[in-house]
């Protein structure tokens, strides 16, 4: 029973960050079909960012939780740009060309991305500084610290808060309709590269909260750790139905629950045949089955309607 | 083809809202529309009429900004148009209601009225346009609230003008407003172009149904396979044999 609980509580904090990182797949794929595979990069990019400026801030004599707060700022207008820069480099000239051309040049922003982290950050593992008090509380017999309750809090508040801005404000509304029909949004005055820019904007900055949280609950933090991440997240997105916000939220929730659960119990199921390190293997089965079963994910509407 | 006018305007000289000369477009590797001249007067509603395909939607289009001439000229308020977005044109006054309505299917009626104002920044007077439009289509009131999805085609066009005319726009370009609604829907749609039209404002309509467009229009244009081949008073246009065997089927 602990364990069920245990594997709960992990998969929740680990799926609210899928959540995060898929809301910014889906949202480039709801405006403009596209799916910008360089976004799992973005999230290394911005876990890399926050931890360079959360060193040199510490190293600094700069208390902890100023150094954090500001590392969170610099990671995310690093990704900001980046997003804006991604879109306008790679996808923009190639609006209207195949569907292939955009998916080819994702691949490739992903591997220079990959490389220039490397140059710049090394091969190896950067342990993330222990910041804030990292207490442990037993809660019915399961664990968990600190920072995955404010991991959790945190990416649900940003949550309500895209949501608030998607269903609320001018900027989400203009969102929405240029998602619906380019044309038509035009016709109403809205600049839909700026909308687009926006949207990737957007989207990036979530991928850098979700890059340091990640790097946060492993300690660890690393120039290929996106690709991994940039899938399951990707997974996610296409689990709860791509184009849809809620959609990515619950995926990324349901991915993480998955993942947890299966790495808990695959040695009780297999005999010990296999272990928990087979726990990245869950998401591909998951993505596979929607694909198979379901290819239009939990809340997704089918294709036709998006003509 | 014969370019012939029913009767020389002559007398109009104001100064026209928007001036096209020698348009050409190509759309789809086909010249869809090859050279036309055409002219709106502050306050007229003028008709643009032909058959499918003629390159009256291209037309409008290309006004809109949504697609790139190929050549001539596009004069709005005695600027040029060239290199103007589409977005900006809907600034500067240029509102077109398209093909098919393009409503917003997934955003309430409220919202897309709302986007119709998204080139605004005059809350107040936003606040009391909408007031306007819902007491001009009372229907749209009632369904606020309602994905506009859900609507019937009748009042997804009028949700399409409504949110066209949140823009204040000084030239409404209408493409086939009619097109696949119930005879009375066409009515209401048809008393409420007048309306606007008394107004003051200036209109282009693009229709099918030449008749109707005529009689609501004081002058037309005939389209046909992408030159304008007859223009001239509305109801000149209603009389002349050519535009009745031709559009008005008699």
């Amino acid at each position: 029973m602990e364990i069920l609980l245990q594997q709960i509580i992990n998969g929740l904090v680990q799926g609210s960050v899928y959540a995060l990182v898929a809301l910014g797949y889906t949202m480039v794929y709801g405006i403009l079909g596209l799916i910008n595979f360089a976004h799992g990069e973005v999230v290394m990019v911005g876990a890399m960012l926050a931890l360079s400026a959360l060193t040199a801030l510490l190293g600094m004599g700069v208390p902890p939780v100023p150094a954090l707060l500001f590392s969170v700022m610099v990671a995310m207008a690093g990704c900001m740009v980046l997003g804006y820069g991604i879109e306008r480099i790679a996808y923009r000239p190639l609006r209207h060309a195949s569907r292939l051309a955009p998916l080819i040049t994702a691949i490739g922003v992903s591997i220079v991305l990959q490389n220039l982290a490397m140059m710049i950050w090394g091969r190896e593992y950067h342990s993330f500084p222990q910041l804030i008090s990292n207490d442990t509380h037993n809660f019915g017999g399961a664990i968990i610290n600190d920072i995955q309750i404010v991991i959790f809090i945190l990416a649900l508040a940003i949550m309500a808060g895209l949501m608030v801005v998607v269903h609320r404000t001018r900027l989400g509304c203009a969102m929405r309709a240029v998602a619906e029909n380019q044309h038509a949004a035009q016709l109403m005055g809205v600049d839909i590269n700026r909308v687009i820019s926006i949207t990737f904007m957007l989207g990036s900055a979530l991928a850098a909260i979700a890059g340091l949280m990640v790097s946060a609950n492993y300690g660890l933090a690393h120039y290929y750790m996106g690709f991994l991440l940039g899938l399951k997240a990707f997974t996610a997105a296409v689990l709860g139905g791509i184009g849809n916000l809620r959609g990515a939220m619950l995926g990324g929730l349901l991915l993480g629950l998955i993942e947890s659960l299966g790495a808990g119990y695959i040695g009780d199921l297999t005999g010990g045949f296999m272990g928990s390190n087979y726990q990245d293997v869950f998401a591909f089965f998951v993505l596979i089955a929607v694909l198979v079963f379901r290819p239009s994910g939990l809340l997704g509407e089918r294709l036709a309607e998006r003509a | 083809m014969s370019r012939g006018t029913v009767s020389p305007v002559g007398a109009r000289r104001a100064v026209p809202l928007l001036e096209v000369r020698s348009l050409q477009v190509a759309y789809g590797g086909i010249q869809a529309v090859k050279g036309i001249d055409l002219h709106i007067a502050p306050g007229e509603l003028v008709a643009l009429i032909g058959s499918n395909g003629a390159g009256k939607t291209t037309t409008l289009k290309t006004l809109a900004g949504l697609l790139p001439l190929s050549s001539g000229q596009i004069h709005y308020d005695g600027k040029s148009l060239h290199n103007i977005e589409a977005h900006q044109r809907v600034s500067m006054g240029i509102a077109l209601v398209p093909e098919g309505r393009g409503v917003f299917a997934r955003l309430t009626v409220h919202e897309n009225l709302q986007m119709g104002a998204y080139s605004r920044n005059d809350q107040h007077e936003i606040a009391s346009d909408l007031a306007r439009m819902y007491e001009l289509f009372p229907r749209l009131a009632e369904r606020r609230g309602q994905l506009a999805g859900t609507l019937s085609g009748g009042e997804q066009q009028m949700v399409a003008m409504a949110r066209a005319l949140m823009s204040r726009p000084r030239l409404l370009m209408l493409d086939e407003p009619s097109m696949g609604l119930a005879p009375l829907m066409v009515q209401k749609i048809f008393e409420t172009i007048r309306d606007i039209a008394a107004q003051g404002m200036s209109i282009l309509l693009v229709e099918q149904n030449a008749r109707l467009a005529l009689q609501a229009a004081q002058r037309g244009y005939v389209m046909e396979s992408g030159s304008i081949t007859l223009s001239g008073a509305a109801g000149e246009l209603l009389g002349s044999d050519a535009v009745q065997r031709a559009y008005l089927g008699s």
